[in-house]
Formats: C-alpha cells, structure tokens, sequence
C-alpha cells in the first residue's frame, strides 16, 4: 500500500516537474507573440534559454546529492527529464546562436567558434551533452553497462564548460555577480562529489549502481 | 514588433505615412515637444529647447543627419547601458530617479584661459541647440538611430579657450554613490571617464546632446548633458558629464583602464577589428529582424576618415 502510494506521488510530482520546466518556454513564447521582450527581444530569449540550460543542469547535478542527503531513491527518477530538458534549453540557445544570430553563415560561426574562448566553451559544453542525451534511454543504459556511468560522468565537464562560457561573457561587461551564484552553487554540487567530507557524516548508500556511481571511491 | 514584422511582413513607418506628412515630422515632433516638455534642466533648456523645437520644423534636415528612421522612443528610452544605474539594460530606466540633475555645474580645468565651474545654464547660454540625427553603435553589437538635440562640442569648448598645450580633452560623469546605487559596488572605476584627441573633440559631428526626439534628455539616456560621438562605440558617448579638463596627455578612460586589450582608448567603430569575444562585423539594429553590416567609422567615414590618417587601426583600436 506505502509503495503504490509513493508510485503515485513519484508520477504526479514528474508531470508537475515537466510542466514546471517547460513553463519557462511557453512563458517566453508568449512574450515574444505579444512583443513583451523589450528593445532587443532576440537577445533576451537568447539570454533566458541559456540562463534556464544552466539552472536545469543545475537541478540536474543537485539530484544526487539530494538523494544521499534525504536517502530517498525516488529523487532519482526526476534526474534524467531534468538533464533532457538542459539539453532542450541548450538546443534553443544554440539554435537562436546559428539562426538569429549567425543566419546559418557557416564561415562566420566556425570562425567564431574557433577564436572566441567564450563561443568555443559553449560549444564544447553542447558537444558533450548531446550524446548524453542520445544515450539517455533505458535501453542505451542497459546495452553500454558501465561505459553508461564513464559517459555520463561527462555532465561534470558540460558544466564546467557552461560556467566559463557565462562567466567568460559577463566579465568583458564587468559584471559577474551572476555567474558568481552559479559559480558557488556548482562548487557545491561537485565537492559533494570530489569532496566527500562535504557531504558529512553521510556514508555512501546501498544505492549504488554502476551508473549511479559516486566519482570517489 | 519583431513578431508583427515577420508575421503581417508591414512596412517601415516612413513607406505608409504620406509623403507631405513624413516631410513635416520634425514639425510634428516639435509641436508634440512644447506640449510634452519636461519639469527638469532648469528654465533656460527648457525654453532653448521649445524654441528649437518651434525652429526646427523651419530648420529643415541638418547636412549632418542621416535619412534613416529613427529608432522608437520607447525602444531609446528603456534599452540602456548606464552602469550607475544598475548593470542590466533595464535598470537605467527603472531607476532614473536616482539621476539627480537639478542643481546641476560643471567645472571645466586645465590647459586653458578661462576655466571655471559653471551652472548648467551657463554652459549652456549662447548655444543654439538642433536636432541631429545620428546611428548610435554600441560595441555589444546593437545600433540604433537617435534624433539627439544638441550643439557642437566645438562651440562648447571654444569659450573657454583652450592653449596650444590642449592635446586632449577629458571628461567625467557625477559621481554620487549616495544615489546613483551602481556607483555603490565597485563594477568599474567610479566615476566614470572618457576622453577624445583634440581634433575628435572638435569635429563638427562631435555634440553635446541635451534633448531627443525634441524633448529634454530623460535620465537614463544621460541628463542633463551628455557627449554623443557617432563614429565611435556607445561608451565613448559619455553620460552625465560634471567635468571637462583640457590635458597634454591621453587621458586614462574607464573602459580601457578595465580591459585595454578589448576597448581601446580610440574605440572606433570598424568591422575589420573584431572584439576578442565577438566579432564586429554585423550589429542588429534595434527592431529589425536581419542583421546589418556594420560600416566603417559608422558609416562616416567620408567625415572622419582624415582624422586618422597614417594610424595603424588595427593597433589603435
């Protein structure tokens, strides 16, 4: 009875979750139809899908060391729509780069990707969550077995990556009390990671699966 | 707008208004002015300004002015750069009444024969202000055209006469943490400091605005008096100035104290020298939907090339 009652709330809390995080997307969509985005509306949706890409690996990352601090399993379950939805965010942001941005000028982008530090780190954190996104099935996690958690270790280094690409931008403009939060909050999930005295007293849980792994040992 | 655009495909304010009509926009701007001036700026801008805006529809286009539609006041008036009031282009307008601009002197020092602190009416007696329209380039890659109300720089420095020794000339925004809450974190070097060579500051193109679209500047576009430098980057344009000093030396500017490998001191708009984060070469001017190509000295290049001339830009960037 407890565990149908927890099967229950799991899957009302995920349909709560997904809305929650395709609000965002709809919310702008609808600003933008109604010409609520101020002056320069292609940049604040560019701005916002890349602000929302980062929260939403944020949330991400954050769910394991919730799971270890609560010892609830169930956390686990929201991981992979939350990491999907990053992903979403990251492709609306590049799609507006290439599109509003760069109208598809090929020559342009690859020259911008290549000598801009701050485009090049954005790329690279894109370039790793994709196939983390394409491996992100049930299946995929079965058939690659341990290189499943070897690969999506990767999400460490597509967070790394997007840090500098936000704190890279708002330094030439002097201001990176944003990136700062950011910064704080990602030290934070990873030392819990690479840290263990972080997280306390906790001890590893029986949890653990090879995907589910901890990084230290 | 953007949306209307693609979606309905309209076409610019200046193709549906008759012709008559659009001939006589400064007219109409004008007498919307004398209705709508502003309680700011003391009585003499005041009155100067409703007696160009009376003027101006008799004016006719000033030589200096370009063709282009202007920009949306809205759009003016709330897409902003100005860090004492807050760092997000919003902020500005949020918090205009940080901007306290009545009283309001400014002192000007230096390598010259009549300096002296001057109350902003003062300054600006004698000065017979007209509208220029101009594109405004900011280094971030956006542009838009603004119809300022002004008067040359040139006039403005000429009554206190400047000797052979004035090489350079500096200028600073008000600095008052107490209000303006930007200056309270330590974002840039407080306050705020810019400067032009000699020959740039006396440039015909070169004016000290106080009014747009024929009203009194509002505060987050720079009250009560601002430089506007059409040729260069947005930030050379400072805001707000309560200082001015004739120097023999280039004098240290804001931007280039924070970052000298990304804004040069010259900050002239060029395509060919791309920031190191972003290139230079298209800005989205401000309710178009495509990219522009951005032009050379901002599409002045017939006026100011000769200034530079002989100079590395690449390296004076």
């Amino acid at each position: 009875m407890i565990v149908m009652n927890k099967q229950q709330i799991v899957r009302i809390a995920k349909i709560l979750v997904f809305i929650a995080a395709l609000a965002p997307f709809l919310g702008y969509l609808a600003a933008l139809y109604n010409d609520a985005l101020g002056a320069n509306p292609i940049e604040t949706i560019q701005r916002a899908s890349g602000d929302w890409a980062m929260r939403l690996l944020w949330a991400t990352l954050a769910i394991t060391p919730l799971r270890k601090l609560t010892g609830e399993p169930a956390l686990l379950k929201f991981r992979r729509m939350l990491g999907l939805y990053a992903f979403f965010y990251a492709s609306v942001h590049l799609i507006i780069y290439l599109w509003l941005d760069q109208f598809f000028s090929w020559p342009d982008i690859i020259a911008d990707i290549i000598e801009r530090p701050f485009i090049t780190v954005g790329f690279f954190s894109f370039l790793i969550l994709a196939p983390l996104a394409a491996t992100s099935t049930r299946g995929m996690m079965r058939r690659l077995k341990r290189r499943w958690g070897q690969l999506h270790k990767g999400v460490y280094g597509a967070a790394i990556a997007a840090e500098l690409h936000f704190w890279w931008m708002k330094a030439s403009k002097s201001d990176v009390s944003e990136p700062l939060i950011y910064l704080l909050i990602l030290a934070l999930l990873l030392g819990f990671r690479f840290f263990p005295w972080l997280s306390g007293k906790l001890k590893r849980s029986g949890l653990t699966s090879g995907a589910m792994d901890m990084v230290h040992p | 707008m953007l949306i209307k655009r693609i979606k309905y495909n309209q076409p610019k304010p200046s193709e549906i208004t008759p012709e008559s009509i659009y001939r006589q926009r400064r007219k109409i701007m004008g007498a919307a002015a004398v209705a709508g001036l502003g309680m700011i700026g003391g009585w003499s801008l005041q009155s100067a300004l409703a007696r160009v805006a009376l003027d101006s529809g008799k004016l006719g286009k000033s030589a200096l002015s370009t063709d282009e539609a202007p920009t949306d006041l809205d759009d003016i008036t709330h897409y902003n750069n100005f860090y004492e009031l807050g760092t997000r282009k919003s902020d500005p307008a949020r918090h205009a009444d940080e901007l306290i601009t009545d009283p309001w002197s400014i002192t000007v020092s230096g390598h010259c024969e009549k300096p002296g602190k001057l109350t902003l009416e003062d300054f600006l007696k004698g000065q017979d202000l007209e509208e220029r329209i101009y594109r405004l380039r900011c280094v971030e890659g956006w542009s838009m055209v603004i119809p300022w109300v002004g008067f040359p720089l040139s006039k403005a420095l000429a009554r206190f006469q400047p000797t052979a020794r004035a090489k350079y000339v500096a200028f600073e925004t008000l600095h008052d943490p107490k209000h303006l809450h930007g200056q309270r974190r330590k974002i840039l070097d407080w306050p705020y400091s810019e400067g032009l060579r000699m020959d740039e500051a006396m440039h015909p193109l070169t004016i000290f605005a106080v009014g747009l679209y024929g009203k009194v500047l509002p505060n987050q576009n720079g009250a009560p008096i601002r430089l506007v430098v059409p040729w260069k980057y947005g930030f050379k344009s400072i805001k707000s100035i309560v200082d001015i000093r004739f120097v023999e030396r280039q004098p240290p500017t804001t931007w280039n104290k924070l970052a000298s490998d990304e804004y040069g001191f010259y900050s002239n708009v060029n395509p060919e020298v791309p920031h190191p984060r972003w290139s230079q070469r298209r800005e989205r001017r401000i309710g178009e939907f495509r990219k522009r190509k951005t032009l050379k000295f901002n599409g002045y290049a017939e006026e100011v090339a000769s200034l530079y001339r002989g100079m590395d830009l690449k390296k004076y960037f």
